[in-house]
């Protein structure tokens, strides 16, 4: 009777790691091959039967995109627009997330609840309008239009009041006691106490403005304005029989993100449970 | 002067009566106005840009909706015109049909793959921190490069994925991408590959509200995983499944850029959803004034459906 559980048990959790294992190798698949094909010539990435290990090793790829495509013009590109989009995003993000969390006005409640009824408006429905709007102040086809689109989501707001409610009201008190504006109490007090979530966010806006396709699809026409993800997508169109110099650019496109997924793991995750638990 | 902005929300909880105040100025009107203004500042920057980025293109959309605005410019009004002539397009029927096709094979296989990672996960094996940033990882990849991996991926001759599959069964094997039959089941594939990851770990942080006594007191009383998971697991998830499945449904019915990357629609119009519609009639054709007809129907869409899984949730609360 006390045998038979525990072997079973065993056996139990053996096919749960069968299972883990399958299901990782299934996710990663694609993520391997991708790396494998940019290392290849392009007559040995579509091989039967699939050659798993290049030979030889092609580095050559990673050289030949840099001249091919325009790399560096669409990483800079990204570079500006991701970094300017994220600051926005997280400044007024947070600055207006106090105003919902910590001060009183009338119609606060209906505001914050317009704000996340957009979470359910897809931009497909408002992109028109919304282009029509940006063209007419002269800013279609400059950097400035994605800046705008990206900078001002409700997800931003939402995260960051999420985690202020957590700061309890106590804290706000003593410090309006002590002297501080409400300004000062956002700057000294709730900043500070908010890192972790301001890193989320951070974390989250980077690679959501990296990785925006449509934006930049419908706004940048000039080459030389190009994100990294319009480039690519347009380097596939011109080189389409180029496999491998294909994936060499899509690895290099994922590898930035990558980097700061895995440095802010921990924040990401964190940013994601907030906005979900409460919903 | 710092010190005058006091928060004077519970001021009138003492039950005083007002009279009493003294009556040489009124403090808390003013009060209550200057705090007013300070929570406006807060949110005014942020609320700024969201207003006329989001909102007013949002109120927009319907105005355009009935105009006859196209390419040059000139938008006359035409009422419900656009709307009569939705109607009797073939091509919209197509894109409507296509967009439903993927929400009801997209929502379910997402939530039942999801759910079933987060279980696994939960069941505190070793490796599992390195298994969440696994599942995670497609929905942090762009998906211009997600979308020419799987396209190479699902190469009807020579790609991976039938070389696979034709070590298992003989005869013809699926084109999926070049396949008008077979391109939709591949999007809805690579959808859900994309996204359960994001979806897994919402249900990873719901399943951390599920009281472990109850399963305790479950197996105590003979219940066996099956009967566990669906009388203890699944009612305490209650809360995070109702999250999930609205977030998933909206994801759904707005897909866009993975079918416009991976398909453009296409072969033929097998894989037109609505999204695409829009942007082809109003980008591509320049039919502005339609393209926001359509793009009218699919926000009523995705309101509905809001609504109604709010609606849905709240009776079963009741």
């Amino acid at each position: 009777m006390t045998t038979r559980p525990t072997a079973l048990r065993n056996t139990g959790r053996i096919l749960l790691y069968v299972a883990m294992t399958a299901a990782a190798a299934g996710i990663l698949l694609p993520f391997a091959w991708m790396v494998i094909s940019s290392l290849k010539t392009n007559n040995q990435v579509f091989t039967a039967p699939i050659e798993w290990i290049p030979d030889p090793f092609r580095w050559r790829n990673y050289l030949d995109i840099w001249i091919k495509g325009d790399m560096f013009t669409w990483l800079r590109n990204t570079m500006t627009v991701s970094v300017a989009v994220t600051f926005l995003q997280v400044t007024t993000g947070s600055f207006a997330a106090y105003g919902f969390a910590k001060t009183r006005f009338p119609g606060r409640d209906a505001l914050f609840l317009l704000y996340i009824g957009t979470i359910a408006v897809p931009w497909a429905s408002y992109m028109i309008p919304q282009f029509q709007m940006i063209s007419s102040w002269g800013l279609a086809n400059t950097l400035y239009s994605i800046m705008l689109l990206q900078a001002f989501g409700a997800f931003g707001v939402f995260l960051m009041k999420q985690y202020y409610e957590s700061i309890p009201d106590s804290l706000c008190e003593a410090a309006r006691i002590d002297g501080l504006s409400e300004y000062g109490i956002w700057w000294r007090i709730m900043l500070p106490l908010s890192v972790p979530a301001l890193t989320s966010l951070t974390i989250i806006t980077f690679v959501t403005t990296w990785n925006d396709y449509l934006g930049p699809l419908i706004y940048l026409r000039d080459r030389e304005l190009w994100t990294i993800q319009l480039g690519l997508q347009r380097f596939v169109g011109d080189y389409n029989a180029e496999h491998a110099l294909i994936m060499a650019g899509s690895v290099l496109s994922v590898l930035p993100i990558a980097l700061v997924f895995l440095l802010g793991q921990r924040y990401f995750v964190q940013g994601i449970a907030t906005t979900g638990v409460k919903g | 002067m710092a010190t005058s902005v006091v928060d004077d929300h519970d001021s009138g909880a003492l039950g005083l009566p007002h009279p009493v105040q003294p009556p040489r100025r009124r403090p808390r009107a003013s009060l209550k106005l200057r705090n007013a203004l300070v929570g406006w500042t807060f949110v005014l920057p942020n609320f700024a840009g969201f207003a006329v980025l989001t909102l007013i293109p949002v109120f927009l959309l319907f105005y355009y909706s009935m105009t006859s605005w196209n390419i040059f410019g000139n938008a006359d009004w035409v009422g419900l015109e656009n709307y009569s002539r939705l109607i009797g397009d073939k091509s919209f029927h197509v894109a409507l049909g296509n967009t439903f096709y993927y929400a009801a094979f997209h929502i379910p296989l997402t939530i039942a793959a999801s759910l079933g990672l987060a279980l696994l996960l939960n069941q505190k094996l070793r490796g599992a921190a390195f298994f969440r940033t696994v599942a995670f990882f497609p929905y942090i990849t762009s998906i211009v490069a997600i979308a020419v991996v799987w396209n190479m991926l699902f190469s009807p001759e020579y790609g991976p994925i039938n070389q696979f599959i034709g070590t298992f069964v003989g005869g013809e094997l699926p084109g999926w991408t070049v396949s008008k039959d077979w391109a939709m089941p591949a999007v809805i594939i690579v959808g859900t590959w994309r996204y359960m990851g994001y979806y897994m770990l919402l249900f990873l942080a719901g399943l951390q509200t599920v009281p472990a006594e109850l399963h305790e007191a479950a197996r105590i009383d003979g219940a066996g995983v099956w009967q566990r998971f669906w009388n203890v697991t699944l009612p305490c998830l209650r809360p995070t499944m109702f999250f999930v499945t609205v977030m998933v449904t909206i994801e759904s019915f707005k897909v866009f850029d993975l079918i416009l990357v991976m398909t453009e629609g296409g072969p033929g119009q097998s894989t037109l959803v609505l999204s695409q519609y829009i942007w082809q009639k109003g980008f591509e054709q320049f039919e502005l004034g339609y393209a926001s007809s359509v793009a009218v129907v699919l926000f009523l869409i995705c309101i509905a459906v809001t609504v109604v899984q709010f609606l849905y949730n709240k009776r079963r609360d009741a």
